[in-house]
């Protein structure tokens, strides 16, 4: 195999501007990424897949510095926005954090916040300037597909919502500081299949106007949600990067057996 | 398929080693100037020196602060006082330690750990003598204080937190007003139960009196790291079909096993220095036995205070000396409660 795996291959003009060459990550002494390659499509959800351990929630996080929160860890190789390495000399982390937003696996909105202020809070965390605080809440809350269910309590707690809206409420708050980019770390796993699904909805509505990047071990997810999927393994090593390519083209003629065997759930 | 060429692993979120050695010349730098001003000019002593030092690093940051942006500067700032109060925080700790460190190191002879002043009228050279009986008798009524309360203290804070029965709150407020008890007033209440109805102080009547003061902390200390096991592991081991005192024997407890010890060590911490009720309670000795219930036994506390009372110059040096053992032994407990307790995985 190639130290460069795979690059998904599409027109200049629809690159994201965010890729990753030759990236490594190490926990400790425990190789856990190895050379993954990957640029990314703007306007578009990007699924990672693969079985757990195989390094992709890992290889997320490292695409907006959360990776070097974690005790004893390294990494190698670059992840480039818009041409400039992320992990450059003179970065300042937090602008990053900015223009590359999170979603996690579990919803955590701040408890101690209303909704309205969970939605606003990544401007006042970061110093931002809020010109229009009414609106910007309405817009955010309806992009995330919460609006009409808590337009009329937008003073209550955070936490007195349901699982489902407390993780959209997470995505409008993610929304507020206007992201380029949307990391999303299985984000419905802790989810009943109702609220996973307008999760699924508003992802999708989400990707015409910014990039979404989902980790997710649910395959079915990933057909339904991704344009573009790629496959992570690991064979008891560092997991590396089998195969990246549009959704339909791995679910139904994928190039790699280990991919073929993956999605029609041989294994995994 | 392994034909990687592995890159090094690196950590680009690091400060660089070539700032950390600049931050350490500067301090140097800085530290052998105010010396300098503090030689030539009005200002004198240590506050003429740290006064300099601390004028000098402001001057040092400001200057190297200067290309940073108003949100760095701010970040750095914050961090800056931050670290700046936990040193200062640091301070008194490192002063009374360094006092009696200074003070004490000069008694600090073999003799003093392994004879006692049986044969030794306190005037004596240091060379002879020693505070073996005050430490032993320190220790023996430790660890009985602590063999009575260990085990008291884990199971209230069992009774609180498994069995929550009909008389949580007034366990929990009688424990809360214990541990305002005056340690005098504890020794009062053994003075008149137990000493003066038997043969006057004796190591069991001081470790009673130490008893009542460890029980607040221990049951206190215990009841939190009990609330900190998660309700699933309860669930899960009564889904097993265990009984309640089973679940909380081997599941709960076990669990939390680590925290357990540092409750112990938090109790024994609060009371080794403990000085006022001993007096009413142990007394004071010469000689040490095992027998508890004998007679009158020294304690290192009782120990510093007799021969400060003393006053002549040898006696405060053992005095002095005395402290310092006290606070090793402390230092001592801390570590091997650290060393124990280390190995639940948290």
């Amino acid at each position: 195999m190639s130290n460069t795996s795979s690059v998904l291959d599409m027109p200049e003009q629809a690159f994201a501007g965010l890729e990753t060459r030759d990236a490594h990550a190490w926990f400790g002494k425990h190789h856990a990424l190895a050379g993954v390659s990957l640029r990314f499509p703007a306007k578009s959800v990007t699924g990672l897949i693969g079985p757990s351990g195989c390094g992709k929630s890992t290889y997320l996080r490292l695409l907006n510095r959360m990776h070097e929160f974690i005790p004893n860890s390294a990494m190698a190789g670059e992840v480039l926005l818009h041409g400039d390495d992320i992990y450059g000399e003179s970065v300042d982390p937090a602008a990053i954090r900015l223009k590359v937003g999170m979603v996690f696996q579990k919803p955590n909105p701040f408890p101690a916040m209303t909704i309205r202020e969970n939605v606003i809070s990544g401007l006042k965390l970061a110093h931002i300037k809020i010109d229009n605080e009414q609106d910007l809440v309405e817009k955010c809350l309806s992009r995330a597909g919460l609006w009409k269910e808590v337009k009329d309590r937008l003073d209550a707690s955070g936490g007195s919502l349901s699982g489902g809206q407390q993780q959209r409420l997470c995505i409008a708050r993610s929304l507020a500081v206007e992201p380029e980019v949307l990391l999303m770390d299985e984000p419905c796993s802790a989810l009943d299949p109702g609220s996973t699904l307008r999760i699924e909805e508003t992802i999708k509505e989400l990707a015409e106007k910014i990039t979404v990047v989902i980790v997710t071990h649910n395959m079915q997810q990933a057909s339904r949600v991704s344009d573009y999927c790629a496959f992570f393994l690991s064979d008891g090593g560092p997991g590396v990067l089998v195969e990246a390519d549009q959704t339909r083209k791995m679910f139904t003629n994928p190039t790699d057996t280990r991919t073929a065997d993956y999605v029609q759930g041989k294994f995994g | 398929m392994s034909e990687f060429t592995i890159p090094q692993p690196t950590r680009p979120w690091d400060r660089k080693r070539s700032e950390v050695v600049r931050s350490g010349v500067s301090l140097a730098i800085v530290g052998l100037l105010s010396f300098a001003i503090v030689l030539f000019t009005g200002f004198s002593g240590v506050d003429g020196w740290a006064l300099c030092i601390l004028l000098l690093c402001v001057a040092v940051l400001i200057y190297r602060g200067r290309k940073l942006s108003k949100k760095e500067r701010g970040n750095a700032t914050v961090q800056l006082v931050i670290t700046a109060a936990a040193i200062l925080a640091f301070a008194p700790w490192l002063s009374i330690f360094g006092s009696v460190l200074v003070k004490g190191i000069v008694g600090l002879k073999v003799n003093f750990v392994t004879s006692d002043m049986r044969t030794t009228v306190p005037d004596d050279d240091l060379s002879m003598g020693g505070a073996l009986h005050a430490i032993l008798g320190s220790l023996l009524m430790v660890l009985m204080a602590t063999i009575i309360t260990l085990p008291l203290g884990i199971l209230s804070g069992v009774y609180l937190t498994e069995i929550k029965g009909r008389f949580t709150f007034l366990v929990r407020f009688v424990i809360q007003s214990m541990s305002g008890v005056p340690s005098i007033v504890a020794g009062l209440f053994v003075f008149t139960t137990y000493v003066s109805a038997t043969h006057g102080p004796t190591a069991l009547g001081g470790s009673l009196a130490l008893g009542i003061l460890m029980l607040p902390t221990v049951a206190r200390t215990a009841e939190e790291v009990l609330k900190l096991v998660p309700d699933d592991l309860r669930s899960a081991s009564l889904a097993l079909g265990a009984r309640q005192w089973r679940t909380t024997l081997m599941v709960v407890l076990p669990t939390v096993r680590s925290g357990l010890i540092t409750a112990g060590i938090l109790g024994v911490a609060r009371v080794i220095g403990e000085t006022a009720p001993l007096l009413l309670t142990a007394g004071s000795s010469t000689a040490f036995w095992f027998n508890p219930v004998k007679g009158p036994i020294a304690s290192l506390p009782i120990y510093v205070f007799g021969m400060l009372q003393i006053g002549t110059e040898y006696a405060v040096n053992r005095a002095w000396t005395g402290a310092l053992v006290l606070m090793l032994a402390v230092f001592a407990l801390f570590f091997t409660a650290r060393k124990l307790g280390g190995k639940d995985k948290r």
